[in-house]
């Protein structure tokens, strides 16, 4: 044996006493090359995958590419697009005439709003994102949302105009709410309480807050100028629908999932009914109801504005959608949760309010996220019963003889305009949901 | 000596029904009755003062009336001397092809974009991205536009097929034509025999089916695999072809052709129809991919090590293992897209595809005046549509859901 060894040891007669140096990897195993071979060609139908995506770009871009980068942005119609792409490019080229929406952006973007007046959207377009920073982040001072809880009224009288009272009256009506539960509660007990803050404000908005307003405007007309719904129009539009319909359609949706999670026998079903009947029959439908049968529902003689009809109708439709995805959070929520709440004696409201809808509400984040998207994308729908929004003004741009037969252009510009909006949306969403997260994996 | 007393008894006190948690939900739920009550009738009564004010009645004859307008669409007899009900029914029909096509494809799409969104091949993952985002985030009444305008604009012309050296040519072997007026392609005829043909074909269907199942009970008695596909692709094929020939090729194909102003003969698929299928299928093959994205995730990556552990091959193990439990949470979402879908198809108005939207709700109700009845007939049937596909898919849903306790 130890022969053996020694013949061995002579044979490898080499030993190496210090360590190598680290070797680079094989080139196929390192860097671009790695990354390629792994996730672009690392088997043939892989590879056949990659070579085919690759022509499909390669063909979009050549198409695409150099009729976008090309395109012209400074003409007043599209036959003068024509003649300044002709004496450019030379006759035929094909290049995308900008110039379409340079020329009309204002309507793009206000409809028939007074150009004057421009000033009002945009302030109130400003507000709004001031009004809900304190909602979405929660890094800001809380006194913000005070501010929040003004904003509708402020919005309203800086987009619509007119008279300064009508708002405040509206406004006040939530105030003599607040002040009918304050008071009424320590005589007439909880439940006593909550219908008469519900029943106040609605006796009051219905029979004083009217003859308030008017007489406050005849003694102090403070006002701005007032603009009619009619005038409003494209992207101002979608979002004074989408947004409206969004702070509308949340509180309501809540209440409508509570119903239906409810054991009330007769309110869970009236929930259930709501809910399927707006669900099941598609938005435009209602749309057309609201446009062409809502008078016949109302008392004789009233005439509602076309736009607050189809407000209406965006935010019970909504609702119906979100008072599904709270539902799913609710009944998520392990039993636990409720008899928890239940054990602490707290009443139903303060079980709701402290346990179960925050945690419900955080697991919807999702959801409710994904039915604001479709809200906002489905305002477009308005343009069929007569309300200007962008694809409606592009209809109308098409129409006139300036720019008949300019499409791609506008197209585009509404899909990125839509796209920015609902993408941003969707990526708040998912920031949410990381945030909120409090399970510790 | 009694240290429960009894319930104090007759006692009731009208404070009791706000007080008293026996008591307090009846009194909520009378008041909320009462209430919604007073709403509905409310809307009913001014209803019913405002319908008088116009002087119209509450009627369902205009049904029966005669149409007088025509539809270019039409799977059933139909001319405008048809009544208003019939009309409906052609719009009804109409809905219904849509949303079927537009489900198949949609599922097609979504499918093998969910799968291949999660492809190692990353340039391939990237694309199915873009496609899913920019699908979803952009107002689907605009693709049906975009799409629309497309079909029209970005197609020749009839007229540019016409002379030796045209602008135009048909595709597949000069069988199908796209034009601005639509895609033609070719008509089957059906000959004398053909009823046999299809009998055949038919009956190898169901040889298909008898063959699957014996072939997995004998999986199940004895552990044989049988070569399912094979069989079932032979069963498909030979019977049919070898009987076309047998009985004298009874199907013929009648191949569009250029005459006058536009082609004759073959199946006209409209533009409206074709902008309508397509953008809703990639519409809702986008929320699809996702759901099917999802739902390949949701199954957790010990599943798959496992079976590759005992010794399944990766294929056997996505067919296997890995779907099965998947599709449990694929379904119920995909049948509300399919749901979707359906109601979607009501932006047919858009494009001018005749739709029951477009006839009942649309020129029958401009026509007869009648906008409550004829409003309340779409939504009607709308609300079945829902109903039905929805109490199917519960159905499907508590037949498969994990069976705990």
């Amino acid at each position: 044996m130890s022969d053996t060894h020694a013949e061995s040891a002579l044979a490898t007669a080499f030993v190496r006493r210090e360590m190598l140096p680290e070797k680079d990897p094989p080139v196929a195993e390192k860097g671009v090359i790695k990354w390629l071979r792994e996730n672009l060609f690392s088997s043939v139908a892989n590879t056949i995958l990659t070579l085919v995506s690759i022509y499909v770009i390669y063909w979009l871009l050549s198409h695409v590419l150099g009729w976008m980068v090309n395109g012209i942005w400074d003409a007043g119609s599209l036959s003068e697009c024509r003649e300044i792409r002709d004496a450019r490019y030379g006759e035929g080229v094909e290049v995308a005439c900008w110039a379409v929406l340079t020329d009309r952006w204002d309507q793009l973007m206000f409809g028939f709003y007074p150009s004057e007046l421009y000033w009002r959207p945009v302030l109130a377009l400003v507000l709004f994102l001031g009004a809900i920073a304190p909602v979405l982040y929660d890094g800001l001072p809380r006194k913000l949302l005070a501010f929040t809880a003004m904003s509708p009224f402020v919005l309203y009288w800086l987009l619509w105009g007119g008279t300064i009272w009508g708002p405040l009256a509206v406004a006040v009506g939530f105030v003599v709410g607040w002040v009918a539960f304050r008071f009424l509660t320590p005589i007439i007990g909880n439940l006593g309480g909550t219908i008469a803050a519900i029943v106040v404000p609605i006796l009051y908005w219905f029979f004083a807050a009217g003859p308030l307003a008017g007489a406050l405007g005849a003694i102090a007309p403070i006002g701005i100028e007032f603009v009619p719904s009619d005038d409003f129009g494209g992207f101002m539009l979608a979002f004074v629908i989408g947004i409206a319909g969004i702070i509308l359609s949340l509180p309501l949706g809540i209440v409508l999932a509570l119903g239906r999670q409810s054991d009330l026998f007769i309110i869970n079903k009236f929930s259930v009914i709501f809910i399927e009947v707006i669900r099941g029959v598609p938005l435009i439908v209602w749309l057309f109801t609201a446009s062409l049968l809502l008078n016949y529902f109302l008392p004789p003689g009233s005439n509602f504005d076309l736009m607050l009809r189809v407000i209406i109708m965006v935010t019970l439709f909504a609702s119906a959608y979100i008072a599904e995805v709270v539902r799913g959070g609710l009944a998520a929520l392990p039993r636990g949760q409720y008899e928890g709440a239940d054990s602490l004696g707290l009443d139903y409201w303060q079980s709701m309010r402290l346990i179960i809808l925050p945690q419900a509400l955080k697991i919807s984040i999702p959801g409710i996220v994904s039915t604001f998207i479709g809200l906002f994308k489905d305002t477009t729908l308005v343009v069929f019963i007569g309300l200007l929004d962008p694809i409606g003004f592009s209809n109308a741009i098409r129409a006139s003889t300036d720019w008949n037969g300019v499409y791609w252009e506008l197209f585009i510009f509404i899909g990125l305009c839509f796209f920015i909006a609902c993408y941003s949306m969707s990526r708040y969403s998912q920031y949410l949901e990381r945030k909120l997260r409090t399970d510790h994996r | 000596m009694a240290t429960i007393s009894d319930p104090p008894s007759d006692s009731f006190r009208l404070s009791q029904l706000i007080y008293d948690t026996r008591y307090r939900s009846m009194t909520i739920q009378v008041v909320a009755f009462i209430l919604i009550m007073s709403g509905l009738v409310w809307l009913a009564n001014n209803t019913v003062q405002n319908l008088s004010a116009l002087g119209k009645d509450f009627d369902f004859g205009f049904l029966f009336n005669r149409a007088g307008y025509d539809i270019n669409q039409r799977l059933i007899e139909y001319s405008n001397d048809s009544t208003h009900g019939r009309a409906a029914i052609v719009g009804i029909l109409n809905t219904l092809l849509v949303a079927f096509l537009g489900c198949i494809m949609a599922t097609i799409l979504g499918v093998f974009a969910g799968v291949l969104r999660l492809s190692k091949n990353w340039i391939v993952a990237r694309l199915m991205s873009v496609y899913v985002e920019g699908f979803r985030n952009i107002p689907l009444l605009l693709w049906i536009i975009v799409i629309f305008a497309v079909m029209t604009e970005s197609t020749p012309q009839p007229r540019d097929f016409r002379g030796p050296d045209a602008e135009a040519s048909m595709i597949l072997f000069d069988s199908v034509a796209v034009t601005n007026r639509g895609i033609f392609i070719p008509a089957p005829v059906w000959g004398p025999n053909s009823g046999i043909l299809i009998a055949v074909f038919l009956l190898s269907l169901v040889a298909i089916w008898a063959f699957r199942r014996y072939a997995r009970k004998r999986q199940e008695a004895t552990g044989d695999i049988l070569p399912v596909f094979w069989v079932s692709m032979a069963l498909f094929f030979v019977p049919a072809v070898l009987f076309y020939f047998i009985l004298g090729r009874p199907v013929s194909l009648n191949y569009p052709e250029l005459g006058g102003f536009n082609f004759t003969g073959g199946i006209q698929l409209r533009n409206s129809l074709i902008a309508l299928w397509f953008a809703l299928s990639l519409y809702t093959g986008a929320f699809i991919a996702e759901i099917v994205r999802a739902g390949i995730l949701s199954v957790s990556r010990g599943q798959t090590e496992a079976s590759y552990a005992l010794g399944l091959r990766p294929n056997r193990t996505m067919n296997l293992v890995i779907l099965p439990q998947a599709l449990r949470v694929i379904i119920p979402p995909l049948i509300s897209q399919y749901l979707n879908l359906t109601k979607n198809s009501s932006l047919a108005i858009a494009v001018g595809y005749m739709d029951v939207r477009s006839t009942l709700g649309g020129i029958t109700i401009n026509q007869t005046g009648r906008e409550l009845e004829g409003m309340l007939l779409l939504g009607l049937f709308y609300l079945a549509t829902s109903l039905i596909i929805s109490g199917l898919m519960n159905i499907y849903n508590n037949s498969v859901k994990l069976k705990e306790r």
